[in-house]
């Protein structure tokens, strides 16, 4: 920090001035106190409640924060507040109100579904409005120059390039895009229809409330103590002295405050994290201490004088090191470093390797991959008589509770989790991060307790996607079909667990693809190293594997002299074949019809690419055109594990039926799914249904946001419990069967116009305590078997499938990569909201093209968003989406998950796509540029 | 004069350099380098915020040539009217960060905060570029290659200030280019990039050609070689076989997250004759439609 010292002369200069900083905020005339030098994304939050704009980064890398200064857009965290002395200051907050080209916005991207966590619409809509006053009619490159600046995870943006193109196009009353919605509460047909999602307004209004949002004003502000290295042991100097010396700090606590187990996990036999280490930190950016005290006073602290000795010890970061030396144990039980391994096998893999025709091996490796969500990890933690309640983000309210109980040695009962809204989670959000130091501070303090991460700490201390190396070996016979396949896979889970295990049991899984792999052995290793926790992100390893597999078949399909989707269409799962777990399924396979589905696209880009190909040689040029294709699969819900839903439905005097619906949306939209299921299977629109939660308080275990399961496994819940309601209704009014129900204010008319229709006036029946007339709570746990130890067995009652193929071009001279168009095949089963799976596969899409060509989290080295990079504006480019419905038995209406298959496909196609296009085989990822030239030279030279 | 009821968002010249005279107090530009820098440490109680200066920002042209206000940001460059010979500034201008950070990065603070990735150097260094220092004890004159003598580092004494650039009067005829390479398309750092400026006698003999690459090297520096092997000939040439990659061994490129060394040097190479080729096309003297038609690109 530079300190002032000024001589007199100078200090007249700058302390001359007038007092407050004064501007004109949404229309309105404000004064700041304080100094000149505050953010101005600081004091707009703290000091004038424009809570709308978003901090994401601090840094200028996300434009979450964008706000107008004069009518021109920039990020309010890189403005000094004396910097807008006298000006004119727009957010999203006032532009809704007075600026009918936001207001016009703002409907598109509802219309379009282009808000999806919604924590970069904010930004995004204020600096699309800067664009729409300059340029009412944009085309798509202008939309994209303007808004490339602001960075979203969830939706891999095309859909918000389509909601500035037409925003002049959306008609004030336009509804949904079937127009169902329009016919507001007559129109009953809910599942399958695009409807807009329920709680789409607030965010783009700008009211919706995320972790950093809620806190009470006298809450005290937290701040964590983290180790410099990626191993150290620590001794702690004299906090008593620490704390006299700056004044407002109440607090400091460490491991021995902890009343409790200093302990947390997500898989009960794994569970190795400590809430603040112990003597010795195992990763760099592990907290060791934390220190509360008001916010002004917080701010200010220089933590750089918090009195610790670091002494930085050797680390284990490479996992085949970690795996090879048994005199440093990241974990003393650890032998050899080692997690955990898992295992499917079936057949006879060494025999069908002697009797193949062509066999093909690969080594790939990939890096930590950051989850990079635009909302870092927030929220506050309040102590209410002998209750705690936590409010923040997060994906698994139930498993934060129960995490929390035993850190803090309370019943679960007494701990009560409220999720806000959350800004993109993709699994990260799943494991405990901010809430236990809270929770404990506020506890042991009695007062609210706020924390707020920040995007260097979100990066260096939350789980990430394993790195993987993944050896594949892969024969097929004579007529192209897989006869053995071989996958060892080390999988570098970091220092603690987290859902290592997760990995190293999915993985072998699902590495054959959805294809039938008659003779097949796959082995997975995880291994601890003094790294960041390795996690949970979108596929849980699968989409790691999915490279090895899909790149290799290409391999094969070209030493065949076969068409490369055929290849794969030869060897798709199909009804009736067992999948390497030993599985058959009598229907709802869908890879074939996946594939199928491309066959018309993927031939136009072949000839387009060839076409295109010898244009270039003929005019000398250096760029080359590719296709690729890949497939994918994974199963919804836990591996071989219960994982129940619970879903409570109560009707209120006044004719409201509450759902207590738990399935917390991160941005996916289980939120808007789950009362289309529900309203489907009650016979209502979903306007008649009212959400509740999510809050362990008042809405029953919905389990966690991951696996692919709520649409799926809370969906479920969902038809069960409005079947359920259906039949205590149906009891009450003594008809024998409730055919149809109408709702008209508190009454309801049950099987209107036919002999035993009857009228029920809500408002005459008693309640229950909750308010309720009539309630219904059911619960679906998906059917599956444990497997053996040859990992034989039903590891998930259904399988979602999927095919991707991209057209790309490479720069062979400078290994730049630009991709044309991805066309997307999935098998969702039956999609209840279709525009919500386009956005899906959108996002998914736009996390596989970084997992392919940019992203990689080095511990260390890229813990902002301008070293580590994710996709822009720029970098997805459109999307053709088929959505394909092979219903699945299990599934509500037939519907599969989705939310994971879409990113396994995706960087498998890039990479055989670029082998296509130039040759270049990349097999250490991501393919940067100097990689894939790299690949060009070493390809060339081998011919 | 007493300046006890000066309003601080108008400081003069003078009134910063009295400061600067007197104290350490961190200045404050565009904010785009240092608020990111800063981190997550507590703003100062002060800063210097020198875009309250008006006479500090905008573009003026007099008969030495065009002056550039320190804290002229890219937006003003990008929506300034300048002749062809800026458009090579004018493009590096348009890849800086995003219109957020275009809107509020200084093209002073660029050059000050002197990453050999700056955005801006190469355009600069290519217009022959020399920046002026202001103090109390006077102004003084340095040539961009001078002013930044290593990376995050200048010329600028403690008690200085940068407060213009100056960029020598530029014929008609002068054409300029800039070309980024990064691994995505917005909000990127660059992997490697170049900026040419070009011009050619009546007879179409080229008489003035600057070439420079930056992030490959500690500063981005001027193809010294490379400049004094192409002088003289003619735009209808062959001048991309004169462009060898021997002739570009100055540079020193590094290996970091983005790109290793090796490969920054190819692609440094590839960028020159791809800009020299597009800058070529832009000539006046290069006008007609068979020119160049057969010093396409090679492939290797």
């Amino acid at each position: 920090m530079t300190t002032f010292v000024g001589t007199k002369n100078t200090h007249a200069v700058l302390s001359s001035i007038p007092g407050p900083v004064r501007l004109l905020l949404n229309g309105k005339p404000v004064s700041v106190e304080g100094g000149p030098s505050q953010r101005l994304s600081a004091v707009l939050r703290d000091q004038l409640g424009t809570r709308d704009v978003k901090i994401g980064c601090n840094a200028g890398d996300c434009g979450a924060c964008t706000v107008l200064v004069d009518g021109d857009p920039v990020c309010s965290c890189l403005t000094a507040i004396c910097q807008v002395s006298g000006k004119q200051v727009d957010t999203l907050a006032g532009l809704k109100d007075s600026d009918p080209i936001m207001q016009q916005l703002m409907r598109s991207f509802l219309v379009h579904g282009a808000a999806q966590c919604g924590i970069c619409t904010p930004g995004m809509l204020v600096t699309a409005v800067y664009l729409l006053r300059q340029t009412p009619h944009p085309s798509v490159q202008q939309v994209q120059d303007s808004l490339g600046g602001v960075l979203c995870r969830c939706t891999g943006y095309r859909k918000i390039i389509d909601a500035v193109v037409n925003s002049t196009g959306v008609a004030i009353s336009e509804g949904a895009s079937t127009g169902c919605r329009s016919e507001s509460s007559k129109c009953k047909q809910s599942v399958g229809v695009s409807i807009q999602r329920l709680d789409g307004q607030s965010k783009v209004d700008g009211s919706d409330q995320f972790g950093d949002d809620v806190f009470p004003d006298n809450a005290f502000l937290l701040r964590l103590i983290r180790s410099p290295h990626h191993r150290a042991s620590f001794h702690f100097g004299d906090f008593n002295k620490y704390i006299d010396e700056h004044s407002g700090i109440h607090s400091i606590f460490t491991a021995d405050d902890i009343p409790g187990s200093n302990r947390f996990g997500v898989i009960p036999p794994f569970i190795d994290q400590p809430v603040f280490a112990e003597s010795i930190a195992r990763f760099k950016g592990e907290a060791v201490a934390a220190v509360v005290g008001d916010a002004d006073a917080m701010e200010q602290l220089n933590l750089d004088a918090f009195p610790i000795t670091w002494t930085e010890e050797r680390a284990l970061l490479n996992p085949v090191e970690a795996l090879a030396d048994d005199n440093l144990r990241v974990h003393e039980n650890a032998h050899k470093n080692v997690l955990c391994e898992g295992l499917v096998q079936c057949g006879d893999v060494e025999t069908a390797f002697g009797n193949s025709h062509l066999r093909v091996k690969g080594r790939f490796t990939t890096g930590f991959i950051e989850h990079a969500y635009i909302e870092p990890e927030a929220g506050y933690a309040n102590r209410v008589g002998d209750s705690l309640e936590v409010y923040g983000c997060t994906q698994a309210p139930y498993m934060d509770r129960d995490s929390l109980s035993e850190i803090l040695a309370l019943e679960p009962a007494r701990v009560r989790i409220v999720p806000t809204s959350t800004g993109g989670g993709f699994g990260s959000k799943l494991d405990l991060s901010f809430q236990p130091f809270i929770a404990l501070a506020a506890w042991l303090l009695d007062h609210p307790v706020r924390v707020t991460y920040t995007r260097q700490e979100s990066m260096q201390s939350t789980t990430k996607r394993h790195p993987s190396i993944m050896d594949v070996d892969i024969a097929v016979d004579a007529t192209g079909r897989i006869s053995a396949f071989k996958f060892e896979g080390v999988f570098n889970t970091g220092a603690y667990a987290s859902w290592g295990p997760t990995v190293a049991n999915r993985v072998p899984v699902h590495a054959s693809g959805p294809y039938w792999t008659p003779n097949y052995r796959a082995h997975t290793t995880g291994v601890y190293t003094h790294s960041a926790p390795a996690g949970a992100f979108r596929g849980f390893g699968v989409p790691q594997a999915a490279i090895a597999q899909e790149c290799v078949f290409d391999e094969l399909a070209e030493k065949l002299a076969m068409d490369r989707l055929a290849f794969r269409k030869l060897n798709a799962l199909d009804n009736n074949q067992p999948t390497v777990t030993g599985q058959t399924f009598d229907k709802a396979v869908g890879i074939k019809a996946c594939l199928e589905s491309l066959e018309l696209p993927w031939a136009t880009a072949l000839l387009e690419a060839s076409q295109f190909n010898q244009k270039a040689q003929a005019t000398g040029s250096s760029v080359r055109r590719g296709v690729g294709i890949a497939s994918g699969w994974y199963g919804c819900g836990n591996t071989s594990l219960a994982n129940p839903s619970t879903i409570k439905v109560g009707v209120s005097k006044r004719g409201d039926i509450c759902l207590h619906q738990g399935a917390v949306d991160i941005g996916q939209g289980s939120n808007t799914v789950i009362i289309q299921i529900f309203a489907e299977a009650f016979g209502v629109s979903v306007d008649n249904i009212s959400l509740v939660g999510a809050d362990t308080a008042i809405t029953p275990d919905a389990g966690k946001t991951s696996a692919s399961r709520q649409t799926f496994v809370s969906g479920n819940a969902a038809k069960l419990s409005a079947l359920a309601l259906r039949k205590i209704i149906a009891r009450r009014t003594n008809c024998k069967e409730c055919q149809s129900i109408d709702i008209e204010g508190s009454v309801i008319t049950i099987n209107q116009g036919l002999k035993d229709e009857a009228n029920l006036d809500l408002a005459s029946l008693p309640s229950d305590e909750e308010g309720y007339v009539f309630k219904a709570e059911e619960s679906y746990n998906p059917p599956t078997k444990p497997l053996d130890e040859n990992g034989q067995g039903i590891p998930y009652a259904l399988y979602g499938y999927a095919a991707q193929m991209v057209s790309l071009d490479v720069d062979t001279l400078l290994g730049t990569v630009k991709l044309q168009y991805f066309t997307a095949a999935h098998d969702v089963g039956r999609a209840i909201n279709p525009q919500l799976v386009e956005g899906q596969i959108h996002g998914g899409i736009a996390q596989g093209i970084g997992l392919a060509l940019m992203e990689e989290f080095i511990p260390g080295r890229t813990e902002n968003l301008h070293d580590y990079l994710i996709p822009t504006i720029g970098d997805v480019p459109p999307i053709e989406t088929i959505i394909v419905e092979v219903e699945d038995p299990h599934g509500p209406y037939g519907a599969k998950g989705l939310g994971e298959h879409v990113l396994i496909p995706t960087a498998p196609a890039i990479l055989n796509a670029i082998t296509h296009a130039c040759g270049a085989k990349i097999r250490d990822l991501p393919a940067t540029p100097d990689k894939v030239l790299a690949a060009i030279h070493s390809n060339t030279e081998g011919c | 004069m007493s300046m006890t009821h000066k309003d601080p968002r108008n400081l003069s010249l003078n009134d910063v350099l009295e400061v600067l005279a007197g104290s350490s107090v961190p200045i404050l530009a565009g904010g785009t380098d240092y608020f990111p820098a800063l981190g997550e440490k507590a703003v100062p109680d002060q800063v210097l915020d020198i875009t309250s200066v008006s006479e500090l920002r905008g573009i003026t042209q007099d008969h030495q040539g065009w002056h550039i206000g320190a804290t002229t940001t890219w937006t003003d460059i990008i929506n300034a009217e300048l002749p062809a010979a800026f458009d090579g500034l004018k493009a590096a201008a348009k890849e800086v960060g995003s219109i957020q950070i275009q809107n509020a990065a200084t093209i002073a603070g660029n050059l000050c905060n002197a990453s050999p990735a700056a955005d801006g150097v190469p355009p600069l260094l290519a217009l022959n570029a020399s920046v002026e220092l202001a103090s109390l004890n006077g102004r003084r004159r340095l040539p961009l290659a001078e002013f930044i003598n290593g990376p995050r580092s200048t010329a600028l004494a403690a008690t200085e200030l940068l407060v213009s650039i100056h960029i020598p009067t530029l014929s008609e005829d002068v054409r300029s280019g800039f070309f980024k390479l990064g691994s995505r398309k917005y909000l990127v750092i660059s992997i490697a990039m170049a900026s040419v400026t070009l011009a050619a006698d009546k007879n179409g003999h080229l008489t003035d050609v600057r070439i420079v690459v930056g992030a490959c090297s500690a500063v981005a520096r001027r193809l010294d070689l490379l400049e004094k092997t192409l002088i003289g000939h003619s735009v209808h040439s062959d001048i991309m076989s004169l462009i060898t990659p021997s002739l570009i061994d100055e540079l020193t490129p590094i290996d970091d997250v983005r790109g290793s060394g090796q490969y920054r040097k190819l692609v440094a190479h590839q960028i020159v004759m791809r800009l020299t080729l597009s800058t070529l096309r832009q000539l006046p003297q290069c006008q007609q439609p068979k020119c160049l038609a057969e010093s396409e690109e090679q492939d290797s």
